[in-house]
């Protein structure tokens, strides 16, 4: 019961903004618009922002690795693109009966979690760090891309799932909860936003309550000097292997739910531009926090998608624009130079009423 | 019975022989000053001890164990514990952190917060706990930093220059503390430049000169011998 206690108050802490009352009468009032929402929209804007949602995930993954634990992986798209082809080869195979889709989607995460043990392994007890790491893991996605590229011959298959190169593998079973009498699929609309929405809100909190733990703790102090974190006696390789690997499994979070949204993945999905994209959600919105994370990435999508309407060269445009005014304007992040100026304004507001 | 035995320590880095063939003995309880000329090679022997850089030959034997081969942290776990000679605090993170990180894998919770609490007080940090350590002044980060060493108990520390920018009542101020650290059983290895420093609380000295042990003895012993006073003493004295 204690522990529970204990649990709760780490929801707030030095290494996540917002904090209080009003922080978290905010949140539980967007959380209740988030539910109440699907009610007053149609299907397809509900796929849409679930859509959006997916992406979130994968933000974190980077919020997580590269903003609290100071190493900047361009690895997350291949996390993202393993777990998204694990589901449809499993799931393929396998069918959805019994409920093995959700067997499915715990199994393909595991695989890209086992993938960034041995690759983590590999590079944290190399000690690769700083900039190298950036071009390992970015070769290792590029690679990726390239060997699921050229999987188009009819020799390329794992069980009866065709790989199918460029075009990628599609018509993979949605999500499928049993259900006495008739079993409920999730389709890209009310029923898988639900779900996302949940899992969102979870790892939202529980990451909260993780960067805000002792372990957290670690994770700042290897990204502001590892050797001093080493010399308190901490194994700064184990902390930075397990932080990855966590990484790994939210962005392979986000390669699922893409694949069980529009049933289908590519090889694209872990290119150059899908590698790039979520650092500059992550950027954007600023990188050290959760929740300027969370936003920054919602908004600078849902920008991007207005724009794409007038053509996609304009949308990345205006995101190498955004990148650009954010490193001059708030190198820790649009989002967060808000939020922390609110912050302020809130303390002056309540020291003048005490 | 000594705690730290150093034999036959060879450092190269390149062509250069950073520590060459260095036996060097610690008593436990005492106070061991460590000096010599810039470049003589002692930041690279603490780098040793930690763990940080791996002898080319030679052995390290603590508490009677030999930890050659240990990682670093695991050497801290033994009951080393280390203050760099460029403060190394966790600057974007508050003075309170710093010293949580430090404490939280020996307690927990309230008593994590007494602790935090009795170690900002004994460093003269307490006004400026929530101020993030990058914005403190070059003493008080040096403070920081041996509080956090301190905090880990250990067997032995190591202070690398730890007075360097420190006015001369707070250089006093911090041998009074070593003294002090001293008293309750704790083995100090001090590197430093400032000989009030080392006449204030070394037992013993040893003098590092070209990356060998040039002289060791009593602080009189060393300030008195010629050789001493020609490739270090004397230039500092100048
Ligand atoms: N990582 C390294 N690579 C190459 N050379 C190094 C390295 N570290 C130290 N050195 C060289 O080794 C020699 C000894 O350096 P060290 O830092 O141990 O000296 P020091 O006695 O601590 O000097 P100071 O009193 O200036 O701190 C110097 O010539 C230095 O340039
Ligand atoms: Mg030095």
């Amino acid at each position: 019961m204690t522990g529970l206690l204990a649990m709760f108050r780490r929801l707030e802490g030095p290494q996540t903004a917002g904090r209080g009352p009003a922080f978290w009468g905010l949140f539980a009032l967007v959380l209740a618009a988030a539910l109440a929402y699907p009610q007053f929209s149609d299907g397809y804007t509900v796929g849409n922002t679930v859509y959006f949602f997916v992406w979130v995930f994968i933000a974190l993954s980077l919020c997580l690795i590269w903003g609290y634990g100071g190493s900047l992986s361009f690895g997350q798209t291949a996390f993202f693109g393993i777990a998204g082809y694990g589901y449809g080869i499993l799931t393929i195979n396998f069918g959805s009966a019994y409920g093995f889709t959700l067997v499915a989607l715990v199994a393909a995460v595991a695989i890209a979690a086992l993938f960034a043990v041995l690759l983590g392994y590999f590079m944290f007890f190399g000690r690769i760090a700083g900039v190298f790491l950036g071009i390992v893991t970015l070769a290792v996605t590029l690679m990726l891309e390239r060997f699921m590229a050229q999987t188009a011959g009819p020799e390329w298959h794992i069980g009866t799932a065709r790989l199918n190169g460029f075009n990628g593998m599609s018509a993979m079973p949605p999500l499928t909860i049993p259900w006495p009498g008739e079993p409920i699929v999730l389709f890209a609309d009310v029923g898988l936003y639900y779900l996302v929405l949940g899992l969102l809100v979870f790892v939202y909190l529980a990451l909260r309550i993780l960067m805000n733990s002792s372990f957290g703790n670690v994770i700042v102090a290897i990204r502001e000097n590892p050797e001093r974190a080493e010399m308190l006696g901490y194994d700064i390789r184990k902390y930075q292997l397990i932080t990855f690997v966590i990484g790994a499994a939210l962005a392979g979070l986000s390669g699922v739910l893409y694949t069980v949204w529009g049933q289908y993945i590519t090889p694209s999905s872990m290119g150059m531009t899908a590698a790039a994209l979520p650092l500059i959600w992550v950027a954007v919105g600023g990188r050290s926090d959760l929740t300027s994370t969370v936003i920054g990435t919602l908004v600078v999508l849902a920008a991007f998608q207005a724009l794409t309407i007038y053509g996609s060269q304009y949308a990345l445009v205006f995101m190498g624009v955004l990148l650009v005014l954010t490193v001059l304007i708030a190198p820790n992040g649009l989002v967060l130079g808000v939020m922390n100026w609110l912050g302020r304004i809130a303390t002056r507001l309540t020291q003048r009423a005490g | 019975m000594s705690l730290l035995e150093l034999r036959k320590l060879n450092k190269h880095f390149g062509g250069l022989h950073v520590t060459n063939s260095v036996d060097l003995t610690l008593h436990a309880g005492e106070i061991h000053c460590l000096i010599g000329p810039n470049g003589a090679g002692k930041s690279t022997l603490f780098r040793l001890i930690l763990g940080e850089h791996h002898p080319g030959s030679g052995d390290i034997v603590f508490a009677g164990e030999n930890i050659t081969a240990l990682k670093s942290f695991a050497r801290i776990h033994r009951g080393l514990s280390v203050k760099f000679q460029v403060p190394g605090v966790f600057k974007g993170l508050s003075v309170r952190q710093n010293l949580e990180i430090a404490l939280q894998s020996r307690h927990r919770g309230r008593e994590l917060e007494a602790e935090i609490g009795r170690l900002l007080a004994f460093l003269g940090l307490e006004s400026e706990q929530a101020q993030i350590a990058g914005n403190l002044s070059h003493g008080q980060k040096q403070w920081l930093e041996i509080g956090m060493a301190v905090s880990l108990k250990p067997r032995l520390l190591l202070l690398d220059e730890p007075t360097a920018g420190m006015s001369p009542e707070e250089t006093h101020m911090t041998g009074e503390m070593v003294q002090r650290l001293n008293a309750d059983g704790m083995t100090v290895l001090a590197i430093e430049h400032d000989m009030a420093f080392v006449r204030q609380v070394a037992h013993r000295v040893t003098v590092l000169h070209l990356g060998q042990v040039f002289a060791q003895g009593s602080i009189d012993e060393i300030v008195a011998d010629e050789r001493v006073a020609a490739i270090y003493l004397g230039q500092a004295h100048a």
